[in-house]
């Protein structure tokens, strides 16, 4: 097939769309997902196409979903539950601890717990409170699970079909406020996983996205774009960044960030999440364990403040921008 | 019809509203306790009615070991089924019991008695077809019994050497849940795939449900769920059922009513009767005598059934007594009365059965003997299983937390490997 030019959300439809042809265990559940197609239409059509037994318009309590997905799995279904804005999650978030995460593990491999829960997140779109939060910290912390982000659309559609694919739980996060930038996309680009394919694959794995010499820049989901444009700048002003898209949240893939940082011995980290214990501050903590001796400067970080998210007029003023990662790669510049 | 009223005006005497109720009868009419603030001795009894027996109740075998046929659960009884009945039970209750011996000797960390519910789990386990699905919560050692899990599978929760020590997916038994009211959305999800997998609603063979053959027979499949009184009070258990009815489920919710949440009694739960509660989601309702096993039996078979004919869900209140404490960490002498327990022995499970065999000759001395024999070769065998239970290895630590490979937890388990092999003895333990 050729690449066309989409939408990241549109991309993520038509992984949804793919997976559900490939295998009819694979269902959709959520708030809105069916006729409505979802608030941000990732489900659009998929009811109509596959019935009101595949696409499940559940009643709206977060946990119910969730929980219901668990026992869904149990019976051998491929659950894609959707949480309808990252400020509501935290209803579900015992079911994703307590049972998502450990059945696996509690049962000794009995029981296997292939679901992927599908959060839009992050900030920037001018929405009221709950609406623009940046969570993955919490899921990250939980042994069990795997989270991952997508940045553009051809990894929101490679993702979010390995990830349903993935025997294991998947928190999958979406950048909301790049819903609607395009991208390409070649939905043959990597063929579908079988059993027995090498683990991970290659869209769970972080990425470098421009090379470069001078910093290292680190982020995902709806910072690269970010970061693209600070590249840009540095280098009118004569420096050469390093571009790496994390994807892949937990586990983290540091490879690559290691091995550049032994390039480049400077690094910057960035994320929307408030930064105290943080993947931000995670990776500057293994930084520095694995790459010592490489540093020529502290890691910084830019990052979300450690406040509620604040109300949107003044959003801009909370999230990492252009100027703040120019500003901190300027600081590691100056060592 | 009330006037209209300035925002200065003062409120309307209340003896004119309907809605506030002055002399005591309109209270308990509305079900209600309190509503002027202090509320009268009446109205508190009216408001406690989830603590108290009722008509309400389904009763089979009464404590005297009398057997009265129900006509909506009609029930043939044989003596076969009820001496079955009866050395599942004591059984059952023989290794709960040696649970708490070996807790009390060490061997044990914790354990979680089922004394006194005896006949509500084997009623409701025996109910069961092979093809039904069980969600416990924790203390469902007698419902394990009647799914195959081998009572010693159940010791390494509570000895500490794993967090479930049978095949859930083989047994059709989950894993005991801890977190009071989780596995109650994780069964109705399940119930939900069954009828996603249309194995509901064929009215094949077997689907009677009114004696002891046929238990086999039949394609059509449902789900229990086994949670306390304490926990209806979790939104778990809330949007289960708001689930299991928007989407049909076939799912019986099972709450054993044992009357205490740890130190906190039913009333502290809840104003109405437990089993009253599935009227608002919209599907039957049940309050059965917990510790009358046969009305277990034909209650739950009954509810399996019209799940497993597409006119679920169903909720059963059994209704029983926690004889024992929460756990072996629990002292209940500080929250409840003795007088409380010694009421209930009056009304035990066994002790029924037992005076209906004898009185009606369906067995003899030398029956309940051999039971006791087997009860205690069985808690035999259960202790010297738990006093040999190896300790885990490091790797069990890393194990299965994962279906794939996971290289971050990878790279922390070799960084242990590599920790204990650094000691002389080589990390052995």
């Amino acid at each position: 097939m050729t690449t066309t030019t989409t939408t990241l959300a549109k991309a993520l439809n038509a992984g949804l769309r793919s997976a559900m042809e490939d295998d009819p265990k694979v269902i959709v559940m959520g708030e809105d997902v069916g006729r409505l197609g979802g608030v941000f239409r990732v489900t659009d059509g998929l009811q109509k196409d596959f019935g009101d037994n595949r696409v499940l318009d559940t009643p709206l309590a977060e946990s119910g979903i969730v929980g219901t997905a668990v026992g869904l799995a149990m019976r051998g279904y491929r659950p894609v539950a959707e949480i309808q804005f990252d400020g509501f999650v935290f209803p579900a978030f015992d079911q994703i601890t307590s049972q998502v995460a450990k059945i696996t593990y509690r049962t000794q491999g009995a029981w296997s717990m292939p679901m992927v829960i599908r959060i839009p997140f992050g900030g920037g779109i001018g929405a009221v409170e709950h609406h623009a939060e940046s969570p993955e910290s919490f899921f990250c912390h939980i042994g069990g699970l795997r989270v991952v982000a997508c940045s553009n659309p051809q990894d929101a559609y490679d993702m979010l079909r390995a990830a349903i694919a993935c025997d294991d739980p998947v928190i999958f996060f979406e950048p909301k406020r790049r819903y609607w930038e395009k991208g390409d996309l070649d939905p043959d680009l990597h063929p579908g996983r079988v059993p027995g394919d090498p683990w991970p694959p290659a869209c769970f794995t972080s990425v470098v996205r421009r090379a470069g010499t001078d910093v290292t820049v680190v982020s995902y989901g709806s910072s690269m774009p970010v970061l693209s444009a600070a590249a840009d700048a540095a280098q009118d002003e004569g420096h050469s960044l390093e571009v790496i898209d994390l994807r892949t949240l937990s586990p983290l893939d540091l490879h690559p960030v290691v091995e550049s940082v032994r390039k480049t011995g400077r690094l910057v980290v960035v994320s929307e999440a408030p930064r105290e214990s943080s993947i931000t501050a995670d990776i500057a903590a293994r930084v520095t364990e694995e790459a010592f001796y490489s540093l020529a400067a502290p890691v910084l970080r830019v990052a979300g403040y450690d406040t509620p998210y604040p109300p949107s007029r003044v959003e801009d003023e909370y999230l990492p921008d252009l100027d703040k990662v120019l500003h901190a790669v300027d600081r590691v510049l100056a060592y | 019809m009330a006037s209209e009223r300035a925002p200065s005006d003062p409120p309307p005497a209340r003896g004119a509203d309907p809605y506030h109720p002055t002399s005591v009868a309109q209270a308990a009419a509305h079900g209600a306790a309190g509503l002027r603030g202090r509320p009268t001795p009446s109205e508190v009894i009216a408001g406690l009615r989830a603590t108290s027996h009722g008509e309400d109740l389904v009763q089979l075998l009464s404590p005297e070991g009398v057997f009265t046929p129900h006509e909506d659960f009609p029930f043939t009884i044989t003596g076969e089924l009820l001496r079955s009945l009866y050395r599942d039970m004591v059984l059952v209750r023989r290794f709960d019991r040696e649970g708490n011996a070996l807790q009390r000797q060490g061997q044990l960390n914790i354990w979680v008695p089922l004394l006194g519910q005896e006949a509500a789990q084997i009623g409701a386990g025996r109910a069961m077809r092979p093809a039904d699905m069980a969600f416990p919560s924790y203390r469902e050692h007698g419902v394990a019994w009647c799914r195959g899990v081998d009572p010693t599978e159940l010791l390494g929760i509570f000895r500490g050497t794993d967090h479930c020590g049978w095949n859930p997916k083989e047994t059709r038994f989950n894993g005991y849940t801890i977190v009071i009211g989780n596995q109650v959305l994780n069964a109705t999800g399940y119930a939900m795939g069954q009828k996603f997998d249309g194995v509901i609603g064929s009215h094949s063979e077997g689907v009677s449900g009114s004696t002891g053959g046929g238990r086999d027979a039949g394609t059509d499949e449902a789900t229990i769920v086994f949670f306390g009184d304490g926990a209806t009070s979790q939104g778990d258990v809330h949007e289960g059922m708001v689930f299991a009815a928007a989407f049909d489920a076939p799912v019986v919710f099972y709450c054993q009513n044992n009357q205490w949440a740890i130190s906190e009694p039913v009333a502290r739960q809840s104003r109405v009767p437990l089993w009253e509660r599935s009227t608002g989601y919209g599907f039957p309702g049940v309050r059965v005598d917990g510790n009358d096993v046969l009305a277990c039996l034909a209650v739950t078979r009954w509810a399996l059934d019209e799940c497993r004919s597409g006119n679920g869900p169903v909720m059963i209140e059994a209704f029983t007594y926690r004889m024992d404490a929460h756990t072996t960490s629990d002292d209940p002498t500080r929250y409840r009365m003795a007088a409380e327990e010694e009421h209930w022995k009056l009304l035990d499970p066994i002790e029924r059965v037992r005076v209906h065999l004898a009185r009606e000759g369906l067995a003899d001395q030398a029956f309940f003997d051999e039971v006791g024999v087997e009860a205690d070769e069985l808690a035999a065998r259960f202790r010297t299983f738990c006093v040999q239970m190896p300790k885990p290895t490091p790797d069990r630590m890393f194990a299965n937390v994962y279906s794939e490979p996971h290289a971050g937890l990878q790279a922390q388990q070799r960084e242990h490997a590599e920790y204990l092999a650094g000691f002389a003895d080589g990390g052995e333990s």
